[in-house]
């Protein structure tokens, strides 16, 4: 791996927690895609480096999964912090793991519950991307289809049904799971998630929570490219911003 | 003193894990179990004696940590 792209414009930290495992491939992801100066910040900090970007939850299983997913890890020193820099319209990207740690934290509403079959799923799959107007996403198409990898076993999305509908009213939901052909039916939705919701923003759009692991399809030699485009727009709203 | 803090799913929540225990308990040919929800029990030693300040900050303790509202209930027994 080259290190030519350490001096990129936008600061980004990665929280690492007890038990987080995706953090190399989420700071590799931010770093050579989104041209991005990564940092790795310890959940006891009380602070994150001064002006940081993108505050980035990575996978794993922070604390055993112990309590809840992300229960314990959402209410570490850092979290303070990560919030108030959501709250000043700084990014967030949480994912899987990360996902679960910001629902915990309140900072994306609902819960990831056990997958309806009470099985950890690790595999390919089909996500629509549901608008193409956010930091996230401004490189991908409204509607197009993307495969990525989903390893989970708590990914099943539920909030009140008075959420859902604000989430969905408001186009809070990012992706969606899918079939190869944006199909919805006969098992394109692997944990029973409501709306077979993947992924959310907050009110603002400068937070998303997903289940699925874009950072891990930036390379064909892994498979796929189709992740690069989340972190291809982070890099294109650096520049605009 | 002693207290107990019984945390379950609300109700109309999947509970995948109770339906598979369900099914593993009339397996075991153990009838006239109607239906089964599974939740977890957290045994608690207090400083205090006091059952108001108990009741206040295991109430706070749930709130913050032991339970996500958002899908779940809980019950404070102080014994």
């Amino acid at each position: 791996m080259s290190e030519e792209n350490i001096t990129g414009t936008m600061k980004a930290a990665i929280i690492l927690f007890p038990g987080s495992n995706r953090e190399r491939d989420a700071l590799r992801a931010v770093e050579k895609i989104a041209k991005a100066k990564p940092c790795v910040v310890w959940h006891g900090e009380h602070t994150l480096p001064a002006g940081t970007d993108l505050a980035v939850l990575p996978g794993g299983f922070s604390y055993g999964d112990y309590l809840r997913c992300g229960a314990i890890a959402a209410r570490a020193p850092i979290m303070d912090a990560v919030r108030a820099h959501a709250g000043r319209g700084g990014l967030v990207l949480g994912i899987c793991n990360g996902f679960q740690i910001l629902v915990e934290a309140g900072l994306l509403p609902g819960v990831l519950m056990r997958n309806a079959n009470l099985r950890f799923i690790c595999r390919m799959q089909h996500l629509t991307v549901e608008r193409a107007d956010t930091p996230f996403t401004a490189r991908y198409a409204k509607g197009q289809i993307i495969k990525v990898a989903i390893a989970h076993g708590e990914g099943n999305y539920v909030a009140d049904g008075e959420t859902i509908a604000r989430i969905e009213g408001d186009g809070r939901v990012a992706f969606r799971y899918c079939d190869a052909r944006a199909g919805r039916e006969g098992g394109a939705n692997p944990n029973a998630s409501v709306n077979d919701i993947a992924g959310i923003y907050s009110e603002r759009f400068n937070v998303l929570g997903l289940m699925p692991h874009p950072e891990n399809l930036i390379d064909p030699l892994v498979g796929g490219t189709d992740g690069r485009g989340l972190f291809e727009s982070l890099a294109g709203f650096t520049k605009a911003a | 003193m002693k207290a107990r803090v019984v945390v379950t799913l609300k109700d109309g929540i999947l509970d995948p894990q109770g339906n598979a225990i369900e099914g593993a308990l009339k397996s075991l040919g153990i009838a006239g179990i109607d239906s089964l929800r599974q939740g977890k029990i957290f045994e608690i030693e207090l400083a205090t004696n006091d059952p108001i300040t108990a009741e206040g900050l295991l109430r706070d303790a749930c709130e913050k940590l032991l339970a996500n509202q958002v899908v779940e209930d809980f019950q404070v027994e102080l014994r």
